[in-house]
């Protein structure tokens, strides 16, 4: 990328207009013989002028940044003869991507016909002017900001106030990329969807029973391309993320349980940490433990108990699934456990009941939301895994409960249809964007129902 | 209690709630015992499984730090290389010879290979860059230890059953024997495997290493760390000093508390959909993969740095506003530095987690067979755990072990930020 340089200038550039302004207020002091009062210290002018500088030519920077290769493309496209213009865009698609091989001087599919050629060398040309405007632009930009500035530069001029709206507005922009994460995923993610919807029906999608979208082998074989009903993988993420949740659920609540009402100081301090450290590890880890450990103990114990069991087991995956959701939900549900006020605690042992029984008939139902809560989030993470499925579980989609079968989940199949050689246009590809759009709702759904309780429960014994 | 109950019997002339009481303690106390064990065994499993991904994978991994490599004698054949063609001589002739000349019993088309094979193809650039550095070695004989080949390597560290029938392994009977002779001969030796930590990816196990996703890892974070730490302490700057409560605020927040539980997969879609078809940013690259992580690890950022907020007392911010600061100056002279310890603290424990991730850059395309180093943030690269999950896809016995020693790296990696991050704490963590 060539606009690295043009970064280091822009911030020398800004570095340099920082001293300027600095040292026009110092030498508006120092002409007066130190007479005159300025609103504001010499530092804010200096500031005033860098932002100033800085903040409207890195805008620029990223806009063009950002549009450039889709301006360039766009001129380079009209400029094609019209034999290759008038192709449908995906073969389009092809060609753009030749020009683009060609010009960056990597490998290129097939022998260039002088059309492409001189397509590239357009292209080139058109880049290369491209980044000089760019640099023209930007530089002169800041050069005209700093000498504006310079010039405004008085003892009654209020930089400190202008430098702190300034950075008032930086921060409102930063606070707000949060919302345009998610804007950006509902729109990127609905877009494909819908254009997927209008291929296979959305009632297809959902109900079907048939899941098998590699068939498609040439591009038009588009219409008579595999089956699109999502019912398996969505069984499949249902049985993976249950197997998950039966080994998470009891021994992440009964190892918090133990954790904050038997041990010892001693036993917590050590035990608490490393049952953390389960969820630290990358999922990845866990992927390769599942895929060359588990699942072939799994694998083995079955065939001696004379049970046809796959090699990509959904046992397999759920079970490491399930120990990395362990200490989610002994965190969060240690968390409610210690919520719940000690008065309850003190009732029950005052009227006799032991331990055991005050836990399980007064601070587990006490603190029952909250675990709820918690136990959701831990669902909504085992639906979202990636990893441990696409190393440890199958591909096929298969439309069964048994968890000694092989089946496949939403995860898998986006990671499975967008990895590798892609066609934008083609259903297989879109598939894993409705996927996605509804991986995203159901989770999103999951998390605010759990914060909501959560939220909830804690107001409840605050 | 019991004690209580035992008294209140002595006194009271009830005794049918007591007896009732009593008969049932017995049980009740083995209740009370085996639910303290299901407490227990719960911690023991839990912390056994832990114990048994650690084992496991260290057991495979720590031989993958040695590479058997086999010392020959290297004759130099100047016929083979002319000074006009040092870079391109043909060096496997040279390594055939050698090893024919040290076994002249192999005759056959068949025999030649089986006996060449016990050699890396990577010995050829060994050779080449020997004589590139010293050309006075042309037409000299020179003992050189030669990578082996990785399924030498696998028979050596014991991995290969040498017992099972000769169709069913990947060494040959004769192989054994020339393997067994060397061996005897004090020619196979394991070595410190620097080809591991100090290569790229490649098809051949013996020669692939993890450096170049170490570098596309490092350049990955740095982007990530670069834009998240910035507009994350920024964003939780205003919404805790700053934001009014209202309408906007409270959209703010629930959209940072989804955002931190959205699968990262989903980031991947976003990242694939905006970055890569929409701005046409560059496939495979390091630049793409950080701004993904950047928009994954910020709700984590963003909220730690609240919480690192909060904890500066107000009686603080109210001391600066009363000597005549500004809001903005109050924020950045004194609420800021207090912060910044637990800012960056979830900072690092952020990065972890960016280190660990690679569901969402599948989907950009750092999944790709990378056999350069990247140099920079636009170079096509692939990151650490994703080189592990490529590797775990191979069917070669030597990558098992080469998975398991770049997740010891990759662990070691985060045990070392989860450590600094901890002591960050510890040191700076004050209580008001």
């Amino acid at each position: 990328m060539t606009s690295f340089p043009l970064l280091a200038v822009l911030l020398a550039l800004s570095t340099a207009a920082y001293y300027i302004g600095r040292r026009k207020a110092f030498a508006l002091v120092n002409r007066a013989g130190g007479s005159v009062r300025l609103h504001s210290r010499p530092t804010y002018h200096g500031a005033l002028t860098a932002l100033w500088c800085a903040v409207p030519a890195l805008l620029i920077f990223g806009f063009w940044l950002a549009f450039e290769g889709q301006a360039i493309t766009h001129l380079v496209v009209k400029d094609l003869p019209e034999s290759l213009r008038s192709l449908p865009s995906d073969r389009l698609n092809l060609v753009i991507n030749d020009i683009r091989n060609l010009e960056s001087g990597s490998f290129v599919s097939q022998t260039a016909e002088p059309a492409i050629r001189a397509a590239a060398d357009h292209y080139r040309r058109l880049r290369s002017i491209s980044s000089q405007a760019l640099a023209a632009v930007t530089i002169a930009l800041m050069a005209a900001a700093v000498l504006v500035v310079r010039s405004r530069i008085a003892p009654g001029l209020r930089a400190r106030n202008h430098v702190e709206g300034i950075l008032t507005g930086i921060l409102v922009a930063c606070s707000t990329i949060a919302i345009f994460t998610t804007i950006g995923i509902i729109l990127s993610v609905l877009y494909e969807a819908i254009r997927f919807f209008n291929v296979v029906p959305i009632s297809q999608f959902l109900f079907g029973l048939d899941w098998s979208p590699q068939m498609a082998i040439r591009a038009d074989q588009v219409g008579s391309s595999g089956a699109f009903g999502a019912v398996p993988v969505f069984l499949g993420t249902a049985l993976i993320s249950a197997i998950a949740m039966v080994v998470a659920v009891p021994i992440g609540l009964m190892s918090a349980i133990y954790l904050s009402e038997y041990a010892g100081r001693r036993l917590r301090a050590i035990a608490k940490p490393l049952i953390e450290v389960l969820a630290g590890i990358p999922t990845v880890v866990y992927g390769f433990f599942a895929a060359l450990t588990v699942a072939p103990v799994i694998r083995d114990w079955g065939n001696r108990l004379g049970l046809d069991v796959a090699s990509e087991s959904a046992l397999a995956a759920g079970l490491v699934m399930g120990i990395m959701i362990i200490p989610f939900v002994s965190s969060l549900s240690d968390d409610f456990i210690n919520a719940v006020p000690q008065s309850l605690r003190d009732g029950a042992y005052s009227l006799g009941a032991t331990r055991s029984e005050t836990i399980r008939q007064v601070i587990v139902p006490a603190a029952i939301p909250g675990i709820i809560g918690g136990v959701l989030l831990a669902v909504s993470r085992a639906i979202g895994e990636t990893m441990i499925v696409v190393m440890a579980a199958g591909l096929s989609a298969n439309l069964t409960v048994n968890p000694l079968a092989a089946v496949t989940t939403v995860t898998v199949q986006i990671v499975t249809l967008l990895v590798g050689d892609q066609e934008f246009d083609s259903p297989k590809t879109l598939a894993a964007f409705a996927l996605g759009l509804i991986l995203f709702i159901v989770t999103l759904c999951l998390n605010i129902i759990a914060l909501y309780v959560v939220r909830k429960y804690r107001e409840q014994y605050e | 209690m019991n004690s209580t109950n035992e008294s209140a019997t002595a006194q009271a002339p009830r005794r049918r709630t007591i007896d009732i009481v009593n008969r049932g303690l017995k049980r009740r106390y083995r209740a009370e015992r085996r639910f303290r064990f299901y407490g227990l065994a719960a911690i023991v499993l839990s912390l056994a499984f832990l114990a048994l991904l650690f084992v496991s994978i260290v057991a495979k991994g720590y031989s993958a730090f040695w590479q058997t490599h086999i010392r020959l004698a290297v004759f130099f054949d100047p016929e083979a290389i002319r000074q006009d063609t040092l870079v391109n001589a043909d060096y496997a002739a040279l390594v055939r010879e050698s090893l024919l000349k040290k076994f002249p019993q192999a005759e056959g088309r068949q025999d030649r290979r089986q006996l060449a094979a016990l050699v890396s193809s990577g010995a050829v650039y060994q050779l080449r860059d020997m004589v590139l550095k010293d050309p006075e070695l042309i037409g000299k004989t020179v003992e050189a230890w030669l990578p082996a080949d990785d399924d030498v390597d696998m028979l050596i560290k014991g991995h290969f059953r040498r017992d099972l029938p000769e169709s069913e392994r990947r060494v040959s009977d004769k192989q054994i024997a020339w393997i067994e002779r060397l061996e005897a001969e004090g020619r196979l030796e394991r070595k410190f495997n620097t080809v591991f930590l100090s290569a790229g990816d490649s098809r051949e196990p013996e020669l692939a290493g993890i450096w170049g996703a170490v570098s596309g890892s490092f350049f990955t974070l740095v982007i990530t760390l670069s834009l998240s730490f910035p507009i994350g302490v920024a964003a939780a700057v205003y919404l805790e000093e700053f934001a009014k409560k209202n309408r906007w605020t409270d959209l703010i927040e629930v959209n940072i508390n989804n955002l931190a539980a959205v699968p990262s997969i989903v980031f991947g879609l976003l990242g694939l959909a905006v970055f890569l078809n929409f701005f046409g940013l560059p496939r495979s690259a390091p630049l793409v993969g950080g701004l993904v992580l950047t928009l994954m690890t910020l709700p984590t950022i963003i909220i730690a740095s609240r919480s690192a907020l909060k904890s500066v007392p107000p009686s603080i911010r109210e001391a600066a506003l009363g000597v005549g600061a500004s809001k903005m100056q109050m924020v950045v002279h004194h609420v800021l530095p207090l912060a910044l310890p637990g800012m960056l603290t979830g900072t690092i424990i952020g990065m972890a987690r960016a280190l660990g991730e690679s569901a969402p850059l599948l989907m950009i395309g750092m999944v790709a067979f990378i056999v350069d180093i990247p140099k920079g943030v636009s170079d096509p690269a692939t990151v650490l755990p994703v080189q592990i999950y490529l590797w775990s896809d191979s069917p070669e016995r030597a990558f098992v072990e080469r998975t398991s020693a770049a997740i010891m790296v990759l662990l070691a990696f985060l045990v070392v930020m989860n450590a600094g991050a901890i002591l960050l704490r510890k040191k700076f963590e004050r209580r008001w």
